[in-house]
């Protein structure tokens, strides 16, 4: 549990700083995810927000270079895809989907909709053909993860029919749809994330094959080495969620930085 | 029956036009989404805005300049308001923007989409130099024009005297009084919408309206001969003198000529 709770820590801290510092002036981290000002003076940037901007056609500020940059070396190098399972408050919404969509059992007597993991790539790519034809930041102006943090921070409006469409889409019509298969930004960070150092890793002779883990993940491909070798997880699909982690009751998953030299 | 077989060159064309196709649909439905909810051209910006176009491209939607205004005037556009998701914009009738000299709200943007530069005379913030929108006058609707004294939009704008202006005339009607009806000033008016908040009537009789919505253009080749300035434009002019040839034809033919009424 000690993940989850810090998971939802995060999540809980980063939005209320920004409600914070819209409402009371409480200056720590102002803005919201797609910008944002650290302690009045460090720039943090969505990097692929920037990336649209910049295929559109704008002139990009030393500002936002220097915040899209510090936050694509910080996910790049150190967390990897953990943006999406420890800061996107989407996660919260996507993981209430899913656990009641286990409890209700609704996998079991649902025909299984295909989709292809490859799809966000696909959508990340064509939200910069968009942007980069129609001059606009493509995925920014319709983004429902946007709508979220932005709503919870300067005023809802109608966007919280965009996250029930979410929560729907991810109860009934695909375990796991929207951050395992649609959204564009997951597909991004799991782009940026490839070679980031902090990784799950498997010991496969503690494993007792329950499979539990492979349950839990949204990303199930990931955990591919599972019951089979001792492997760390490289796909840059792994949120760092640390889901299976939680669940595995024989310590054969743990976090731990991914070693580049000697590899086997 | 026997299940035929594909050949796989077959197979790879149909997989790339099953693939061409679907991202076809998906480019079309995202595209005209996009093209409705940019449609809208009766925003107004903060201080300081790119031109629309540019706007949209470069502001991030982080709300900082949101953050910054004290007086609430700044909104960011969430779904339900028509407007491009996430982009700030005001309501003059509502909250105008009440003109701070040090503008909070420009400064504080990280990607240029508020321009500091348009704001600043050598280096110094000047907000008169904004153009957030111009204020427009409906005289069937404005009570001054009927006879009736109010100024309330002339009190109100900042640049009194020079963003509006009131003009005397003489009421035929009761033979005795004077219309003193209020005339804005387009190059001076900054479109802060302090005037539209301020309209006694009970829709606003002065609105803002986004400038290149409103402004006309009389085009380069119009100059203004008594305008020493303007005259100087075509002081190096060269060209062409054009020669229209004379119709033959008598002048009072024109008249049973119909051929340009169609």
């Amino acid at each position: 549990m000690k993940y989850l709770i810090s998971r939802r820590i995060t999540q809980i801290t980063v939005m209320a700083l920004y409600i914070a510092a819209n409402v009371w002036g409480l200056k720590i981290l102002e803005g919201n995810l797609s910008s944002s000002v650290l302690l009045g003076t460090v720039p943090l940037s969505d990097p692929y927000a920037v990336l649209q901007m910049f295929v559109a056609g704008s002139v990009i500020t030393t500002d936002v270079l220097i915040g899209a940059v510090i936050i694509a070396l910080f996910y790049g190098v150190v967390g990897g895809r953990m943006f999406c399972s420890w800061v996107c408050p989407i996660n919260m919404v996507t993981d209430a989907a899913n656990w009641l969509r286990r409890k209700l059992g609704i996998s079991h007597v649902q025909k299984r909709v295909y989709m292809s993991r490859n799809l966000r790539l696909w959508i990340l790519a064509m939200s910069l053909v968009l942007s980069f034809a129609m001059g606009l930041t493509a995925f920014e102006l319709v983004s429902p993860i946007s709508m979220l943090h932005r709503g919870l921070v300067f005023g809802m409006g109608f966007g919280f029919s965009a996250i029930l469409i979410i929560f729907f889409f991810d109860l009934f019509v695909h375990e796991n749809g929207w951050c395992g298969y649609v959204c564009p930004l997951g597909g991004f960070y799991s782009l940026v994330g490839k070679f980031s150092l902090i990784r799950v890793k498997h010991n496969v002779d503690n494993c007792t094959e329950c499979m539990k883990c492979k349950v839990v993940c949204p990303e199930k491909e990931v955990l591919h080495m599972v019951a089979k070798h001792s492997a760390t997880v490289t796909m840059g699909a792994c949120t760092n969620c640390a889901r299976c982690i939680e669940v595995c009751d024989d310590d054969a998953l743990n976090f731990s930085i991914r070693n580049f030299i000697d590899k086997k | 029956m026997s299940k035929k077989k594909v050949s796989s060159r077959r197979k790879f064309l149909l997989t790339s036009m099953r693939a061409a196709g679907l991202a076809g649909i998906g480019a079309l439905v995202w595209s005209s989404m996009l093209e409705e909810s940019t449609a809208s051209s009766l925003i107004l910006r903060p201080p300081g805005a790119l031109p629309e176009k540019e706007f949209l491209k470069t502001c991030i939607k982080c709300g900082l300049c949101v953050s910054a205004c004290p007086y609430d005037t700044l909104k960011l556009a969430a779904p339900g308001d028509h407007k491009p998701m996430g982009t700030p914009f005001f309501d003059a009738r509502d909250i105008p923007c009440y003109m701070c000299t040090d503008i909070p709200c420009v400064p504080v943007c990280p990607t240029g989409a508020l321009d500091e530069q348009s704001v600043s005379t050598d280096g110094e913030l000047d907000i008169n130099l904004s153009r957030m929108g111009v204020a427009v006058i409906d005289s069937s609707a404005c009570v001054a024009f009927w006879g009736i004294q109010c100024d309330a939009c002339h009190r109100a704008c900042p640049l009194i005297d020079e963003a509006i202006i009131i003009e005397y005339d003489k009421n035929e009607r009761t033979g005795k009084h004077a219309f003193l009806t209020p005339v804005v000033v387009n190059d001076v008016c900054t479109g802060c919408g302090m005037c539209e908040h301020a309209c006694i009537t009970e829709k606003a009789a002065i609105t803002i309206i986004p400038r290149d919505v409103v402004l006309g253009h009389a085009g380069s080749h119009y100059v203004k001969g008594w305008d020493k300035k303007d005259e100087a434009r075509i002081k190096d002019a060269t060209g062409a003198t054009t020669h229209t040839e004379l119709s033959k034809e008598s002048a009072l033919d024109s008249l049973n000529d119909d051929s340009e009424l169609y």
